[in-house]
């Protein structure tokens, strides 16, 4: 008997497999998609803002303002542009050809000697909010390194009450790279695993052959991991892949262990693949599964999952949301692997959920693929 | 001609709509979609876990800290008291911040030398890190101005006076919210076209199609308007949702809106049925899609700016066409602007929308299996 399964799931394992071997959209979506997709968003995605072009209008040029606006020529954070005018400098901005103006009016000068707290006007283009609080970070940088600087020239002793020394754990350079490309692979694998089964298994049923397949001798568990097996492997196969391409092509460090990295993978790659296997099977139709794959994966795993959206910036209700997200639990994995070592409080929990989430997406597709048949 | 092109809409609107999958696919999802992500798609922080390590129990390290519990950006967690304590907090993710107080803070303040404190951060999500470290910036410059008032400090010379244009309040909502319109509706139009003739290639029916009196032009027309329609009736539900559930102003006018939601569409369409009409199996087609789908979201300026992205990266984002649509929603939304500011964003979508579209006709005709 147990031989005779042995048999059985060799025979369906070779059949999957020549399947994968002669139809390349297995491979493509495997290999291929993975490295692309990293390669063109690990390069596009980024939250760091460099080179912002600004817009200088000074009213009344001398030598306070120049000392001023000198800061602005120095940092590599900005490229300063002339106005004559305010009015042209707005212009500039609802054009989009600069982020931000500095306004310095025709008095500043004056009051600046008189000790008369001289306003300098700071304008943003407010639209994205999150890139206009980063540059108005740096323009506050540049600001009080100028005025350390004239104060000291002008022997007047600035007190600052209280300096914070901050300090950045696991990512001292606050480089936006070093925290997306890891999010970016969970994001990319949700894809492609779900895809591989979605797509694949559904033509079997759209096809009929999927039927076929369920009349032979063969259970439904024999037939299940015949589909998984292929798939995981070439699943796993595009993991090593995106996780080689972020250490080596992005730099991002690899604190962690890899073994750990690996087992979290398969351990979410079953995940994906049981989601897709569900998909396919309730659906039983390309058009469907493809629409379905789309939707409950790769925009829930690119806005719900942290990978740019912070959880903890969630209203709770959204965040009870989270917890169905498969690429919830992986993206914090993969941070934490990534950037801060083998933390096991972190990384041991998440786990344990996406082995739930894996048996219960895998159970449900055996549960539709058997009631389909009644 | 007309009654031709008609009686295709009905039988492509009736392919759609008539499978009840199908219809709670187009429906559902994209309306639990803008409430969700409409909430959940923000930078903005709140209720930030953080602990406080205070060695220095005194009133003005009291009056700091009591800033930070007052500030809805932060949310008190833990006290510690040693700086054993610090590392497994932040390993553990369960504080995002730890305010150390060094012993010497008060002692130091009341001589006129800068209180010593240190702001731990972590840095696995560096944009997070990066917006606490300005909250508690702002926190503690307030501070020092206010001990500086109490003590006679010397007032600086100069100060920034900061205002921000079209989003006064930094709110990340008014910045998602209008890009979520575009997000959908590419999601949906792009869904409805892209399998159309996939679809009937895969079935057959495509050929019959061709055999029939109607020339390729009137199967674009008949292919497009379908997915026209559905898109522009979606984008509507979410502008609608947008302005009176989110609250996002919207300071422009329908005109510039709309314009540039017919050229986006037709641009997008554009792309559906060229991909369509280049596989042979619904599979290709789907592929295709994703792969045209996932990198102009990311690519588009969505969530993170297109000026931060290296030159080439930059360059291929011309050919997207949601790179321009969404320079137009938020232009309209927030900017107030006109459908003539707008311009050099209309056009290239056109150039898209005619350029795929024609393509996609020619190609009607050449891939016959």
């Amino acid at each position: 008997m147990n031989r005779e399964r042995l048999m059985r799931l060799r025979g369906l394992l070779r059949k999957e497999l020549l399947q994968v071997v002669r139809d390349p959209s297995s491979i493509a979506i495997a290999f291929v998609m993975p490295v692309i997709l990293l390669l063109i968003f690990g390069y596009g995605v980024s939250l760091d803002a460099k080179r912002i072009p600004i817009a200088l209008v000074v009213e009344q040029p001398n030598r306070d303002s120049a000392s001023f606006t000198a800061g602005f020529f120095q940092s590599p954070y900005f490229v300063p542009l002339r106005f004559s005018n305010i009015q042209e400098a707005d212009v500039a901005m609802r054009a989009r050809l600069v982020e931000g103006i500095v306004w310095l009016r025709s008095d500043f000068s004056r009051r600046l000697l008189s000790n008369g707290n001289a306003p300098i006007g700071l304008i943003v283009d407010g639209v994205d909010a999150n890139n206009a609080r980063i540059v108005e970070g740096y323009l506050q940088q540049v600001w009080a390194a100028w005025i350390a600087k004239f104060s000291a020239s002008r022997g007047l002793s600035l007190k600052t009450p209280v300096k914070a020394e901050v300090r950045v754990w696991f990512n001292p350079a606050l480089n936006s790279t070093d925290f997306l490309v890891p999010g970016l692979i969970a994001v990319i694998m949700t894809l492609s695993g779900a895809l591989l089964t979605a797509m694949v298994v559904a033509r079997e049923w759209e096809r009929g052959t999927m039927e076929a397949l369920l009349v032979t001798p063969a259970s439904i568990h024999e037939i299940i991991l015949s589909k998984l097996v292929p798939y995981f492997v070439l699943g796993m196969g595009g993991m090593i892949l995106s996780v080689a391409m972020a250490v080596w092509l992005f730099d991002v460090p690899l604190h962690g262990s890899l073994w750990l990295l690996m087992a979290a993978s398969s351990v979410f790659l079953l995940c994906a693949l049981g989601m897709g296997l569900l998909i396919s099977t309730v659906s039983k139709n390309q058009f469907v599964a493809g629409q379905v794959a789309l939707i409950v994966t790769f925009l829930p795993a690119f806005m719900l999952s942290g990978f740019v959206f912070d959880i903890r910036s969630m209203p709770a209700a959204i965040q009870l949301i989270t917890y169905l997200v498969a690429a919830r639990y992986f993206v914090t994995i993969l941070q934490s692997v990534f950037l801060a070592g083998n933390v096991w409080s972190v990384v041991l929990p998440n786990i344990l959920a996406l082995t739930a989430m894996a048996t219960i997406f895998l159970g449900l597709a055996r549960w539709s693929a058997r009631k389909s048949l009644e | 001609m007309w009654h031709r092109v008609f009686a295709l809409v009905t039988k492509e609107l009736l392919a759609v709509f008539k499978d009840v999958k199908s219809r709670i696919v187009l429906i559902v999802p994209p309306l639990l979609q803008l409430v969700v992500f409409g909430y959940a798609a923000t930078y903005d922080l709140n209720h930030v876990p953080f602990a406080v390590y205070n060695e220095d129990p005194s009133q003005p390290s009291r009056e700091l800290v009591a800033r930070f519990e007052g500030a809805p950006a932060f949310q008190e967690i833990a006290r510690i008291h040693n700086n054993a304590e610090i590392a497994p907090l932040i390993n553990e993710r369960k504080a995002l911040m730890v305010l150390h107080i060094d012993r010497r803070f008060s002692r130091d303040l009341l001589r006129g030398i800068p209180g010593p404190i240190e702001i731990i951060l972590d840095g696995r999500n560096s944009n997070t890190a990066l917006l606490a470290a300005g909250y508690a910036n702002t926190i503690l410059s307030d501070f020092n101005s206010w001990w500086a008032a109490r003590h006679g400090g010397v007032e600086p010379p100069a100060r920034l006076d900061i205002r921000a244009r079209f989003n006064e309040n930094l709110e990340s909502r008014w910045f998602i919210v209008p890009a979520i319109v575009a997000l959908l509706t590419q999601v949906v139009a792009l869904l409805v076209t892209a399998l159309s003739v996939a679809r009937e290639r895969e079935a057959g029916t495509f050929d019959q199609l061709l055999v029939t009196p109607m020339r390729p032009i009137d199967i674009l027309i008949g292919k497009s308007i379908p997915g026209l329609l559905i898109g522009v009736v979606e984008a509507t539900f979410i502008i609608t949702v947008g302005v009176l559930w989110f609250e996002v102003p919207l300071r422009g006018g329908f005109v510039a809106l709309y314009l540039g939601l017919f050229l986006f569409l037709l641009s997008v369409i554009g792309v559906g049925l060229m991909v369509s009409s280049l596989s042979v199996t619904q599979q290709q087609a789907l592929l295709g899609t994703f792969l045209f789908m996932v990198p102009s979201v990311i690519l588009s300026g969505f969530a993170t700016p297109i000026a931060n992205m290296p030159l080439l990266v930059q360059y291929l984002t011309y050919l997207n066409p949601m790179r321009y649509f969404l320079i137009v929603v938020r232009g309209v939304f927030l900017e107030g602007s006109s459908s003539y500011s707008l311009t050099p964003q209309y056009w290239p979508m056109l150039l898209i929308g005619v350029a795929t579209l024609a393509m996609a006709g020619w190609l009607f005709r050449r891939r016959l299996y």
